[in-house]
């Protein structure tokens, strides 16, 4: 085999593995969208934030606006204080509700901003005044098998006799 | 009766000895390797021809068996998701799969068979016709000219190997899932980039073809160094290093997911 051919080879051998790479980083992995240019942190405090994980998106309107760059426990007041890192392209009103939200039924948890009316807009570092913590799957169905417990004795009977008719 | 035990407890003793005096020439020649590898980059002609012999020439076993891998995913993996009614997700199945295990271990299983036992039968045969005491003869530091350059040959073509192993099985899921059954292309791909990360996925896919790498080369070229200069020698050189290897990528890759994915 001569050298130089025996280069050549090689020299595709390499090529294509990081052509493998590359593939696999562009179009099977979300590097792509995952730098954003430049981020600014913004901050919300919950009384719960369910199942959310430190990269989850955070999505106005439906759109991936940023990620979550952090998660922690307050002492003082015993919430949890979620940052997040917002693509500095966009910029949401200082009374923008952040909202917990999961998408579908059993999906991954995210959180959604839905933009309020102010015109001074959240800068770096501020927190959400007004946020909504995660819904607890188990906590619903508490709440609601014990609203149907508290009104059963009344309706209960009546809707027996309804159906029956 | 007593003999018998004696006996046995000899065998033991024997082979947890040898064992031990292995492990420990295996570790002084890891260094020994690590040392003399100047030679392998200052004549990079010679990596590269080693890069051919186990790279190159890997290449179409690699690319065959990670498209058939990929097919066959994308067909067992539709079959499974389609009673739950996700087979969008048959991507994310197909390539978290891949990236994350399939990609490193059986690429890495396949270049020990394939070029793991060739370098040990050749470093064998050298010892057994005493090349390598002729280099040494002629002030050729053997480990220098014949081992680092092997082993940093299966160091570097590993992970290239993994990533086209990877890449090719996505292809054969794509191939299966999305052409001849009719999951949505699109689902298919945007819900795999959506769950795929890139550094905690495909990045510690990468970490652990690099390791398997390092084990499988340094087992290889170690075997073959270390094998007795018979022809009986040598083949059960071959065999102890396609043995060993398998062995030790299945238990590094335990270790190396427990330390990587504990769902943090």
């Amino acid at each position: 085999m001569n050298r130089t051919v025996l280069d050549l080879w090689v020299g595709f051998f390499v090529a294509a593995g990081i052509g493998a790479l590359l593939f696999l980083a562009l179009k099977v992995g979300n590097l792509s969208s995952a730098n954003m240019a430049d981020a600014y942190q913004l901050n919300a405090k919950f009384d719960n934030i369910g199942g959310l994980k430190v990269r989850a998106p955070v999505k106005s309107a439906g759109v991936v606006v940023g990620r979550v760059s952090g998660i922690r426990f307050d002492q003082q007041d015993y919430m949890a204080v979620v940052s997040m890192d917002i693509d500095s392209r966009y910029q949401f009103p200082r009374d923008t509700i952040a909202s917990i939200l999961t998408s579908g039924l059993l999906g991954e948890q995210y959180i959604g901003f839905s933009a309020g009316g102010e015109t001074a807009m959240l800068k770096s570092g501020d927190t959400f005044k007004k946020t909504q913590s995660a819904v607890v799957l188990e906590n619903l169905i508490g709440q609601f098998l014990f609203s149907k417990a508290a009104e059963g004795p009344q309706n209960g009977p009546q809707n027996g006799q309804d159906k029956k008719q | 009766m007593l003999d018998r035990v004696a006996s046995v407890l000899r065998l033991i003793g024997k082979h947890v000895n040898q064992g031990i005096w292995r492990l420990g020439f295996a570790s002084r020649f890891l260094l020994m390797t690590l040392l003399y590898s100047g030679t392998a980059f200052r004549r990079f002609g010679l990596t590269i021809r080693q890069i051919y012999f186990s790279g190159v020439q890997s290449l179409i076993i690699i690319l065959v068996s990670g498209l058939f891998v990929g097919m066959v995913l994308g067909l067992q993996g539709f079959d499974t998701l389609e009673r739950y009614g996700s087979e969008e997700a048959l991507g994310v199945l197909v390539a978290l799969s891949l990236v994350r295990e399939l990609g490193p271990v059986v690429a890495g299983l396949l270049f020990a068979s394939r070029a793991g036992s060739a370098i040990t039968a050749e470093i064998g045969l050298m010892k057994a016709t005493e090349q390598l005491t002729a280099m040494e003869m002629m002030a050729v530091n053997p480990i220098a000219r014949v081992v680092a350059p092997r082993f940093w040959a299966g160091v570097t073509s590993m992970p290239i190997l993994a990533a086209m192993f990877s890449a090719m099985g996505i292809f054969g899921g794509y191939l299966v899932g999305v052409v001849l059954i009719g999951v949505d292309e699109g689902s298919f791909w945007s819900q795999m980039q959506a769950s795929v990360d890139f550094r905690q996925d495909i990045l510690n896919g990468v970490i652990k073809s690099i390791v398997f790498g390092v084990a499988v080369s340094l087992i290889a070229v170690f075997e073959g160094y270390d094998a007795d200069p018979t022809a009986e020698g040598v083949s059960g050189a071959t065999t102890r290093t396609v043995v060993i290897s398998s062995l030790a990528i299945l238990g590094l890759d335990f270790i190396l997911t427990a330390f990587m994915f504990r769902g943090f």
